[in-house]
């Protein structure tokens, strides 16, 4: 049994709003482990942008236990979670969320900028090996501006691993690109994937899903499916199958 | 190691909004700027009035018989015969702090020469009266001490006095004038110093020496007053003390009796201009100060704007690991480093714009240090203050609200 990265059990979320209190999660249980790459499915409502948010430690569940790498998350203080956001978690946004006018090495190398114990030298290589990753060695100086929306996003992706997170948490990660990049993206999430990194990520798309080796689906604060992917599609194949573009 | 991230993150945000930055520096620059040149204008000023009543002998000292009380009826001072020559050798020898001193005695009467003649003022003093004074003679010399001692009937005279009694251009020295029908030889010319402060013809004079002034026209054998200058101006009163302690004791005066003279420094003259610009000089400031209240003020705009624009941004570093207190200390360098950067740029202006009005305007100017030093500090805090609201609006932002904003 591998390692459980993920323990949630019972995690309930209420908003009240004016005089209504809003059940967005009703009391859900799940473990993720060391090495899955998970997708979670919703439509808007279905209360998986306030999973999302509490899985991330940017915000806390009002009942029940959240642990993430077998530190329990509840009753953290704000500067203990923005530590934990900062080493254990790699965030990547719908709409990429990079410093604009600021290239992309110093892109990636933002978060541990704010981890005292890497000093310089270091940041800066391990920002460099993250963009080899990505495979955007050779557009490091490039600012947002002078990237398209996919490399965009790899830059992300590469910010997202730089402090070598217990888990990658992403938030749409395609929802901002065509198809063909989309693919792209998906076949660079398998390929990390591959190498052991435990991926999570929120969508609403089915077919982005089917990359996955393991769906939750929510509806109204409830999961009501959890499965095992029996058919993992390999994002390059995909990709192979798509019909040649002229341009 | 965290601090100097913090900076370097600050210090990225102000290079990628150059304009902005600039622009948001321009009220602390001209804040600045105008203090220290304001500044440099008052001193300026104050140090004028000062070498102007420096040149009038600022150092100088007198003392004069105080009113004395006779039967009961206070006398008028010139009725005072209480100060004497023992009193100015006591004076010259026992006082450390006085370079110059000479006794003084004077009176009035009719310059004569031939068919021309002109009321005037003798004085009697000894040849350190010119240097106390800080005349110079336009033409001849000082009588000598050999010429006190001998009451020698020598004198010395006025511009005024020369245009009245030698109408012709005759040349003065060497010739005889009368003084109340005492002759006496010209033997210099003083150079000529207009009127005083008060509007007395510093011009108008016959010098001679005080022991013939006593013997042949007043027929006294006390003085009127002495005159001394102190070792420099600092020094004015402390000699005032000395002196009056010199002069306490030559007289027997007991501790609970009054003075029966006076000795007075120019000081209180120094002392009433000085306020006069001083007073200037604080309401200069004041108006520059508002303009440096206002540039810090320009700052706090700019940074609330700024802290609104990069809602997105802080929502960003927080959620890649960014504490509160970190985007509250890169706001807040930020602000500092705009403050001080603008204090430094306005601190050249202003030494810039004080040599511009030194050498085109030809306005007396002085750049005191401690303006530089206290502009700049006023600066720094500014930062602190004013950058101190927007950094902590966006320290308290939930990184969930500020990545949703748009």
């Amino acid at each position: 049994m591998s390692k459980e990265i993920i323990k949630i059990e019972d995690l309930k979320r209420e908003f009240i709003m004016g005089s209504e209190t809003v059940h967005a999660l009703r009391g859900i249980s799940f473990t993720i482990n060391e090495g899955e790459f998970v997708t979670i499915m919703g439509s808007s409502g279905s209360g998986k942008s306030t999973l999302l948010n509490i899985l991330g430690c940017l915000d806390q569940p009002t009942v029940g236990t959240y642990e993430i790498d077998g530190l329990k998350v509840k009753d953290l203080s704000r500067n203990q979670l923005a530590t934990i956001r900062n080493e254990k978690i790699g965030f990547i946004f719908q709409s990429y969320n990079l410093l604009a006018r600021t290239s992309a090495l110093e892109n990636v190398e933002l978060p541990l900028l704010y981890n005292s114990k890497v000093s310089t030298e270091e940041r800066k290589e391990r920002a460099t090996k993250a963009l080899e990753m990505v495979g955007l060695a050779d557009r490091m100086d490039h600012t947002p501006s002078e990237l398209s929306g996919g490399q965009q996003q790899r830059v992300a992706i590469a910010r997202s691993l730089v402090n070598n997170p217990v888990m990658i948490l992403a938030d749409e990660a395609t929802g901002n690109l065509d198809t063909r990049t989309s693919y792209e993206i998906m076949s660079l999430f398998q390929d990390l994937n591959k190498q052991g990194i435990t991926i999570t990520f929120v969508t609403h798309e089915p077919d982005i899903a089917a990359f996955s080796n393991r769906t939750i689906v929510l509806r109204d604060g409830n999961i009501i499916k959890d499965y095992e992917n029996p058919k993992i599609l390999s994002a390059a194949e995909e990709l192979a199958k798509l019909p040649k573009q002229d341009d | 190691m965290r601090l100097l991230n913090l900076i370097k993150i600050a210090f990225k945000a102000i290079v990628l909004n150059k304009t902005r930055t600039l622009l948001t520096m321009l009220g602390i620059i001209i804040g600045v700027a105008s203090v220290i040149a304001m500044l440099a204008i008052g001193e300026g000023s104050k140090e004028s009035i000062r070498s102007t009543i420096s040149s009038m002998g600022s150092n100088m000292i007198t003392v004069r018989p105080g009113s004395d009380v006779r039967g009961g009826v206070r006398q008028e001072r010139s009725a005072m015969e209480t100060l004497t020559l023992n009193d100015y050798y006591a004076i010259k020898e026992q006082a450390n702090l006085l370079t110059y001193v000479t006794p003084l005695v004077n009176g009035g009467g009719q310059v004569i020469n031939g068919s021309n003649n002109w009321p005037s003022t003798i004085y009697g003093v000894n040849p350190e009266y010119l240097k106390i004074k800080i005349t110079e003679l336009q033409s001849g010399s000082m009588f000598t001490d050999a010429e006190v001692q001998s009451a020698a009937k020598v004198a010395l005279i006025g511009q005024t006095v020369v245009d009245n009694v030698f109408p012709d251009g005759q040349e003065p020295i060497g010739q005889m004038i009368r003084f109340n029908n005492i002759p006496f030889k010209i033997i210099g010319v003083l150079e000529e110093k207009g009127e005083n402060t008060f509007g007395q013809d510093q011009d108008d004079v016959v010098i001679a020496p005080y022991t013939t002034v006593q013997k042949r026209i007043l027929a006294i054998d006390h003085l009127e007053s002495i005159i001394a200058s102190a070792i420099s101006e600092d020094d004015a009163p402390e000699a005032v003390t000395q002196v009056s302690e010199i002069l306490r004791k030559q007289h027997k005066i007991t501790e609970n009796e009054e003075d029966d003279f006076h000795v007075r420094s120019m000081e209180e003259l120094i002392s009433t201009f000085s306020s006069t610009s001083e007073m200037l000089t604080i309401l200069l400031v004041a108006v520059a100060s508002i303009s440096l209240l206002i540039g810090g003020i320009g700052i706090m705009n700019i940074m609330y704007v700024s802290v609104k624009e990069r809602t997105k941004e802080i929502g960003l570093r927080m959620a890649v690991g960014g504490k509160g207190s970190d985007i509250l200390m890169q706001f807040l360098i930020e602000a500092i480093l705009i403050s001080i950067t603008g204090g430094i740029l306005g601190v050249i202006l202003g030494l810039a714009s004080t040599v511009f009005i030194e050498k085109f305007l030809n306005w007396p100017t002085s750049i005191a240090l401690y303006s530089i030093i206290i502009s700049f500090a006023v600066c720094a805090i500014t930062g602190i203050f004013f950058g101190w609201y927007p950094a902590k609006k966006a320290a308290a932002l939930d990184p969930i609200t500020a990545l949703r904003y748009e």
